[in-house]
């Protein structure tokens, strides 16, 4: 067994893990944060996607070991005390989620995105999320979700949330 | 109603706060991982447990030999078929559950699955369904007495003599052999469950995914009541679900092992299955061989069509029908076309792949049955030397004909074709498109423009035809208000992403007056929900959607009785407007709802009973049936054969509708799980009865990449029969969406000499294609 001690959404935690104990399971089974998810087993799907030292990471592939001293956020700690972060507001105000599986991993990578990118094109957006996969939205809603998250976050004017029809 | 309203549930999901199966953990709990055949078809000569069991923390291992004693290794199907749920001398599929083993971590149960050493002895599988008919084909199913071939049903409907005459005589016949391939529904939250059984209290609750938990409660009864589970001791929750699409339907064999280890234990078992596990083992959907013919006139009417079909249903028909429509409610494929004649027969086989034949988003086959008939369309209108548009609106039933009696039995119940096909062309620009096209063939370059005009039939259903192992599929709806005038309400139903706790909380606000946020929507518990068949076949709206707004107006009666009592005048007298009854003629003599509702519970009149709570059963009189007219405009490279989606318009007609947003984005949804099979997915075997593709590495789900910017619209025809005009729309897209996408590559390469592509039309698949009919010659000449 290892001691593994990380910060988690500002919150220092530490558990002994088997070497082989991966980080999704450190988050959701150790620490009971389970807003992580898991949807696959070869990394393709990205609904386990944390922010480890500000990148996103798809916690399925990574050993607890590994992430011992780093800085993790996860869809727990999006949130602060003044509110939503943009991303999540973005996401319900644009209809950006339907079941909620995959929304957590795809509003953290879209996070690290926005901080790359702030002010990402449509297809930059789409390729900067193409790890993340969503079987119910098509997509669309989640584009827009970003964009709203975009302008919110450099306090520009924020585009309509109402859904726009032929 | 017809607001876009935000999501109530949406606030725990942004921030972590839903509740998975995978989320629930009990004290004691248990986990177990299944040893899955490496083989297609292969006896099993033994199972040696002893190395696994020498691991520390794994508690037991279970075969079909354990299960078999208590006459638990097989289990009904819901269409009465059977299934092993661990077999205990043959395996009929690769990765089929053949042990269980039980740990005190995942990773234990895992190893113990590792250490778990079955021999084989193998046997040549069985995996083309042509083959399988041959009356040489060794029996598949020699578990059952007598059978001597692997055909499992045959169906036929319509009048076979007309519609053979019609096309003896016809102007022009049009035929094609397609396959609808097997695919996946691929849920982003694979299966699972925590099986608790309280011995003391000889009580089960099941944690699972479940889109129907009422009728899982009733099948469990039935399976187990012989070990002493009845059904007042099985409660069956089905917590917050990561999309299910009509593979969270059946009952699949670790769900049954879980329940019976936990019955022997004592301990909660958790059962999560990875994604190889899901995409290999549970339910497959389609898979069905189809022989389509179109007769018509020379100048474009279409008079009849025949199809065949041959169905794949692995080694076990595992659908999710109801009872008497062993094709589902394929018969649909007429389509949105008015002529009156048509024969469809089906035969179903048996072989060595993973069973099911799920309704994949899908109301039961209607996205076979619509891919056939919008390809034959596509093809009569060529070989009539006609726009595939203008055919369309020339043949559509016309909106004054509705109610319309389709040649194979079905009542249409309303629609306006031609309206949504306008819209469509409209939107897309389509005469222009067809002028650009032409230029562009002119350059050597391939663009197509694709139609799919498609019925859909949904909501299942009437109760004199409709059934789950005789359980009538009504759903239901109870609303309780509270004395401060807030409400509950629950249903049969149970959402996996559907936003069934705005749209329900609309309904009941749009009939009660009550702001849909004090009304708090519940589903998935059967201990408090009342009971109903579930979630899929786009039938909630429809069903438990009537049935919350007949709820409400039961509620909405007795409101009026008591606020008569209230204003001291007689019923007649009264008029309402949302949230309150007022006296005609005098509106400042009025009753809010809340104060209405106080007075249930504090001031109700003689001789009525007290309290404001409904309950309503609602048996639909007919099927709706929505309908879209979907465009598709695609560029295909004419050396790499990529194929980009240029736009794609759908316009649907869903009746009227409840929250706008939540029907795009059930659209949206849809429309990429319309592009998947037409481009992208498939699941493969070898002839050894290897899968090829089963792990998301290479099963293509689209990613955003791939999935284009969907324009979408429509058009309101209300369904006549139901409460509120409404029809179901969760599944249009992915049913109309596949033909119009094939379609428009088609319709690319259609001057090539290319007259049919099979899905998924993937660029290798179009490249051959393009090389047979000598397309690169022509190109390096």
């Amino acid at each position: 067994m290892k001691t593994v001690t990380l910060k988690i959404n500002g919150t220092e935690h530490t558990a002994e893990v088997s070497p082989r104990t991966l980080l999704v399971h450190l988050i959701r089974e150790n620490f009971s944060m389970t807003g992580t998810h898991i949807g696959c087993d070869t990394s393709s799907c990205g609904a386990c996607t944390i922010l480890i030292d500000g990148k996103s990471a798809k916690s399925c592939t990574i050993l607890a070991v590994q992430a011992d001293g780093t800085e993790i956020i996860t869809v727990e700690g999006l949130a602060t005390a003044e509110g939503l972060h943009p991303i999540q507001e973005g996401f319900h105000l644009n209809h950006a989620l339907h079941c909620g599986f995959c929304t957590a991993g795809v509003m953290l990578r879209a996070v690290e995105l926005l901080e790359k990118n702030p002010n990402p094109t449509e297809e930059e957006i789409r390729w900067g999320i193409s790890g993340n996969l969503c079987r119910c939205t098509g997509y669309n809603n989640i584009v827009k979700a970003i964009q709203w998250a975009s302008a919110k976050m450099q306090g520009k004017e924020l585009p309509s949330t109402e859904p726009v029809f032929v | 109603m017809g607001h876009s309203k935000k999501r109530k549930e949406d606030a725990r999901f942004i921030q972590g706060k839903g509740n998975y199966v995978d989320d629930v953990k009990l004290p004691g709990m248990l986990y177990m991982d299944i040893v899955r055949s490496p083989y297609a078809y292969a006896k099993i000569k033994s199972i040696d447990s002893s190395k696994a069991l020498e691991i520390p923390g794994v508690v037991a291992v279970v075969t079909g030999k354990d299960l078999e004693k208590y006459n638990l290794h097989w289990m009904p199907t819901l269409m009465s078929d059977t299934q092993m749920v661990l077999p205990t001398d043959t395996v009929m599929y690769q990765a089929q559950e053949v042990a269980a083993v039980i740990a005190t971590d995942r990773y234990i149960a895992r190893d113990g699955k590792e250490a778990v050493i079955v021999e084989y002895e193998t046997m040549k599988p069985l995996m083309d369904p042509f083959d399988a008919l041959d009356p040489e084909a060794p029996v598949l199913r020699s578990d059952k007495e007598g059978k001597t071939d692997n055909h499992i049903w045959h169906w036929e409907v319509g009048d076979k003599e007309k519609t053979d005459d019609i096309f003896s005589n016809a102007d022009i016949t049009v035929k094609q052999q397609m396959h609808i391939p097997r695919i996946h529904v691929a849920s982003i939250e694979t299966c699972g469950c925590v099986a608790s059984y309280d011995k003391v209290e000889n009580h089960l609750t099941m944690y699972m995914t479940t889109q129907a938990p009422h009728a899982i409660r009733t099948v469990i009864a039935l399976v187990a009541g012989h070990v002493g589970l009845t059904e007042e001791k099985i409660r069956v929750i089905s917590p917050d679900i990561g999309g299910g699409f009509g593979g969270k339907v059946p009952v699949y064999p670790g769900y049954v092992i879980a329940i019976a280890v936990s019955f022997l234990t004592g301990s909660p078992i958790k059962w999560i299955e990875d994604r190889s596990e899901n995409l290999q083992a549970d339910s497959f959907a389609r898979d069905y061989h189809i022989t389509a013919e179109m007769a018509g006139t020379s100048d474009g009417k279409i008079q009849a069509t025949r199809f065949k079909v041959l169905a794949d249903h692995g080694y076990t028909d595992a659908s999710a029908n109801p009872s008497k429509f062993p094709t589902g409610l394929f018969s649909i494929g007429t389509g949105s076309y008015d002529y009156g004649a048509a024969y469809m027969e089906a035969d179903a086989v048996y072989t060595n792949k993973p069973p099911g034949g799920v309704a994949y988003r899908c109301s039961f086959r209607v996205t076979e049955a619509v891919h056939a008939i919008e390809r034959m369309t596509d093809m009569f209108a060529k070989k009539a030397g006609k726009d595939p548009a203008q055919l369309r609106m020339e043949n559509f039933i016309k909106k004054e004909d509705f109610p319309w009696a389709s040649p194979t039995g079905w009542s249409y119940d309303s629609g306006d074709y031609h309206a949504g096909l306008k819209l469509a062309m409209d939107t897309v620009g389509y005469d222009e498109l067809r002028i650009e096209q032409a230029q562009l063939r002119k350059e050597g370059k391939l663009m197509g423009i694709g139609i799919s005009t498609f019925t859909e039939v949904v909501g299942a259903g009437p109760s004199k035809d409709f059934d789950i192992l005789g359980i009538k599929m009504f759903d239901s709806a109870e609303i309780r208000v509270h004395p401060t005038g807030k409400a509950i309400a629950r249903f049969g139903t149970k959402s996996q992403g559907q936003g069934h706790e705005t749209t329900y909380a609309q309904i009941i606000a749009e009939e009660l007056g009550i702001p849909m946020e004090h009304i708090q929507i519940e589903e998935g518990d059967t201990d408090t929900a009342p009971y109903g068949l579930g979630t899929y076949a786009s039938r909630s709206t429809p069903t438990a959607g009537a049935a919350a707004a007949m709820a409400a107006r039961k509620l909405r009666d007795k409101a009026k009785k008591i606020a008569a009592h209230l204003l001291e005048v007689s019923e007649q007298d009264l008029e309402w407007e949302p949230g309150k009854f007022f006296v005609k003629g005098a509106p400042e003599k009025v009753k809010t709802i809340q104060e209405i509702v106080f007075a249930a519970y504090t001031n109700h009149p003689e001789g009525m009973e007290g309290g404001f709570e409904a309950t309503h059963y609602y048996d639909p009189p007919n099927l709706t049936f929505p309908s879209g007219a979907y465009i598709c405009v695609v560029d295909v490279d004419p050396e790499t054969c990529d194929i980009k989606v240029r736009r794609f318009v759908a316009i649907d007609d869903c009746g009227n509708i409840i929250n706008p947003m939540i029907v795009q984005g059930q659209v949206h949804g849809g429309l990429t799980q319309g592009i998947a099979p037409a481009m992208y997915e498939e699941l493969i075997y070898d002839e050894a009865g290897n899968i090829l593709n089963g792990t998301f590495m290479d099963y293509l789900v689209p990613t955003a990449v791939e999935s284009p910017n969907w324009e979408t619209g429509h058009t309101v025809t209300p369904a006549p029969h139901h409460p509120i005009g409404a029809k179901g729309v969760g599944e249009s897209p992915t049913v109309g969406a596949p033909p119009a996408i094939v379609n428009a590559i088609v319709d690319a390469v259609a001057h090539l000499g290319i007259k049919h592509l099979e899905i998924p039309v993937t660029p290798f698949k179009l490249y051959k294609e393009l090389k047979a009919v000598g397309y690169f010659n022509q190109q390096e000449a």
